[in-house]
């Protein structure tokens, strides 16, 4: 009763936009498929939808062959990362159009559309054109449109990119309610987005995409906690996590000449070069630390970003205060030596600050 | 400076209309003279300097035998083909456009751009190029001198108009939009004409302006297509000789010729306002 995907290829112009994807989705669960730009998300999503179809490999819905069955019988719903709706209807008829194309009864057209609409908060715009209503307005509507459908396959394309700051963060939490009050224990929710912190807070099941490739699956926490190699620990994290190269020995670390005690959980490590990943906010302003020159800072929101730089070494840190800094300026910051993260050669997770990694 | 402006802006534009309106105004008020206020003196204002009369506009509907010029026959003639061949080239250029829009073609060598280039080119060369192959094609088949042989030449003159117009229409109609309704549950045909289509009006308008203007204004496939059984109006206009018919009546002729499209000019201006696609992307 899944839906199943196996082994899916699929390489337009010799060009891999998905390679080899394997998956197997559970009704009522949340999947997040995280990655870059480019990184075959939206193929991926059209791919269940039957809009493209793979060169190799199989989906299976409910036991039956998926490939066989045309977009306009599978009951899936998606909204699209540009707010697409049918502009020459307003949003009331925008939302029943796909009842009416199940030719569903009048009162439960009604009934349905009512529903969506609260869900989604926009009860009193039935009769708006949909050019008169903000960006984040019409998404709601796209929203309630693939809402109102009930479909057994709800599929979410960055749905919050194209929102500025604001919005974004008030639909983010929005869809969080939606996601646990206005879905049925038969719906496969599938969502995707370039953004680790939506995939944190929807907290479901992710799917780490790069390049076409499932990089590493599990839950959120999982993501977090063990990123299975360089990648994922880039893709997951906003800023992507500093990767600094360097070497253990036998009581400390050592990357551009600074030297940090050995935190305990890497006490077991063999003595070698290794990738040492840190996260932004692990990095901390510290009057003891290391001297670092300042390349960039960037305020945002409450938050300032700083590019730092030593030696070959790029990081950045993220300082929870607003603050002015010159560029050029020296800065001295201090690692949390006990969320080190170290990869090996081959760019793989060896040992993590929460726990050790296994497989 | 900017009051400079303002003015200047206006001056021209009120010089432009004047320039462009006075002919009309012109054939206007000599259409409804008689032969003396034409020939005796200057004369501008109907009712101050001239008593205004029918008779100008009469002999454009009385018959020959009786005086006449009447171009009624050849009027309701162009409106038919020109409306039937717009309406034709409408139909199969939009659908054409579509499926050149949104689907991709591979047969040898030729791509979509093939096909809707060789669409274009259909306009491209004279069409004094194409008299003798459609006179020896309507003989053959046996439509020369007839209403429907025209309708068909003007198909293959007007359609690729509607393609090209359509064609550009369809690409910035986001696809997005055709895949939302197939998810929505239409199969292609519905995502066509219940979300495509409607959306396209501003589109469709256009090249039906277009096609109804070329259509019109043919002459030269009129001229050589025809010869006693049909007649259209251009044909008929032109045939009409200062030296026979009166002044008065070639200006209601001329007149009644451009009313049409400054009909459609009027309605196509309304709903090329509206266009209203801007609310699909984003």
């Amino acid at each position: 009763m899944n839906l199943i995907g196996k082994n899916i290829t699929y390489k337009p112009d010799n060009q891999f936009h998905l390679n080899d994807v394997s998956f197997d989705f559970k009704k009522g669960n949340l999947y997040t498929i995280l990655g870059r730009t480019l990184s075959g998300k939206t193929t991926f999503l059209k791919t269940i939808a039957g809009l493209l179809n793979p060169d190799t490999g199989e989906l299976f819905f409910e036991d039956k062959d998926f490939s066989k069955i045309p977009v306009w019988e599978r009951n899936v719903a998606m909204v699209y990362q540009q707010f697409i709706n049918y502009p020459h209807l307003n949003v009331y008829e925008n939302i029943i159009f796909p009842l009416k194309q199940r030719k569903l009864s009048e009162e439960q057209i009604k009934m349905d559309v009512e529903d969506a609409l609260k869900t989604v908060g926009l009860v009193g715009f039935e009769n708006r054109k949909i050019q008169e209503l903000s960006g984040g307005q019409q998404q709601r509507v796209a929203l309630a449109r693939s809402l109102a459908k009930k479909a057994k396959i709800l599929l979410l394309d960055e749905p919050l990119v194209n929102l500025d700051y604001k919005l974004r963060e008030q639909l983010r939490e929005e869809f969080k309610r939606i996601f646990s009050e206005g879905l049925s224990q038969d719906t496969i929710l599938i969502y995707s987005t370039t953004d680790p912190q939506e995939v944190m807070e929807l907290n479901g099941e992710v799917i780490v995409l790069h390049e076409g490739k499932v990089l590493q699956k599990g839950d959120a926490k999982e993501i977090f906690e063990n990123p299975k190699n360089l990648k994922v620990a880039e893709i997951s994290n906003d800023p992507p996590m500093n990767i600094l190269t360097g070497s253990k020995s036998s009581d400390n670390l050592t990357f551009e000449n600074i030297s940090i005690n050995l935190p305990a959980h890497l006490k077991d490590l063999k003595s070698q070069n290794y990738y040492f990943g840190i996260r932004a906010s692990e990095i901390k302003l510290d009057k003891e630390g290391e001297e670092f020159e300042i390349e960039l800072a960037e305020i945002s929101g409450s938050e300032t970003l700083l590019h730092l730089k030593k030696g070959n070494s790029k990081v950045i840190a993220l300082i929870e205060e607003v603050m002015n800094f010159k560029i050029h300026e020296k800065v001295k910051v201090k690692f949390n030596e006990n969320k080190f993260y170290v990869f090996n050669n081959n760019e793989e997770l060896v040992s993590s600050p929460y726990g050790s990694h296994n497989g | 400076m900017h009051k400079l402006y303002t003015f200047l802006k206006y001056t021209f534009i009120t010089l432009w209309t004047v320039f462009i309106v006075a002919p009309f105004l012109w054939a206007i008020s000599t259409s409804f003279k008689d032969f003396q206020s034409v020939n005796s003196k200057v004369t501008y204002i109907p009712w101050l300097d001239f008593e205004p009369t029918l008779e100008g506009w009469r002999v454009l509907v009385k018959s020959p035998a009786r005086g006449g010029v009447d171009i009624v026959e050849p009027y309701f003639n162009s409106i038919f083909v020109t409306c039937t061949a717009s309406l034709i080239s409408i139909i199969l250029g939009t659908l054409a456009a579509y499926a050149l829009s949104r689907f991709t073609f591979k047969a040898g060598f030729v791509r979509n751009n093939d096909i809707t280039f060789f669409f274009i080119s259909q306009r491209i060369m004279p069409p004094i190029v194409l008299s003798i192959p459609f006179f020896i094609f309507l003989s053959t088949i046996g439509l020369l001198d007839s209403l429907l042989g025209l309708v068909v030449v003007y198909i293959v003159l007007l359609m690729p108009i509607a393609v090209w117009i359509m064609v550009d229409f369809f690409n910035r109609v986001p696809k997005e939009l055709d895949e939302t309704a197939l998810i929505d549950g239409c199969n292609p045909y519905q995502a066509f004409y219940k979300v495509v289509l409607p959306n396209s009006i501003p589109g469709l308008i256009v090249a039906g302006m277009f096609c109804i203007i070329f259509g019109w204004i043919d002459f030269f496939f009129a001229f050589i297509l025809t010869f006693t059984e049909v007649q259209l109006l251009p044909v008929k206009v032109v045939a009409l000789n200062s030296s026979i018919t009166p002044w008065w009546s070639l200006s209601a002729s001329a007149l009644i010729s451009v009313a049409p499209l400054i009909i459609v000019a009027f309605v196509v201006e309304r709903y090329l306002s509206k266009g209203n696609l801007s609310g699909a992307l984003k």
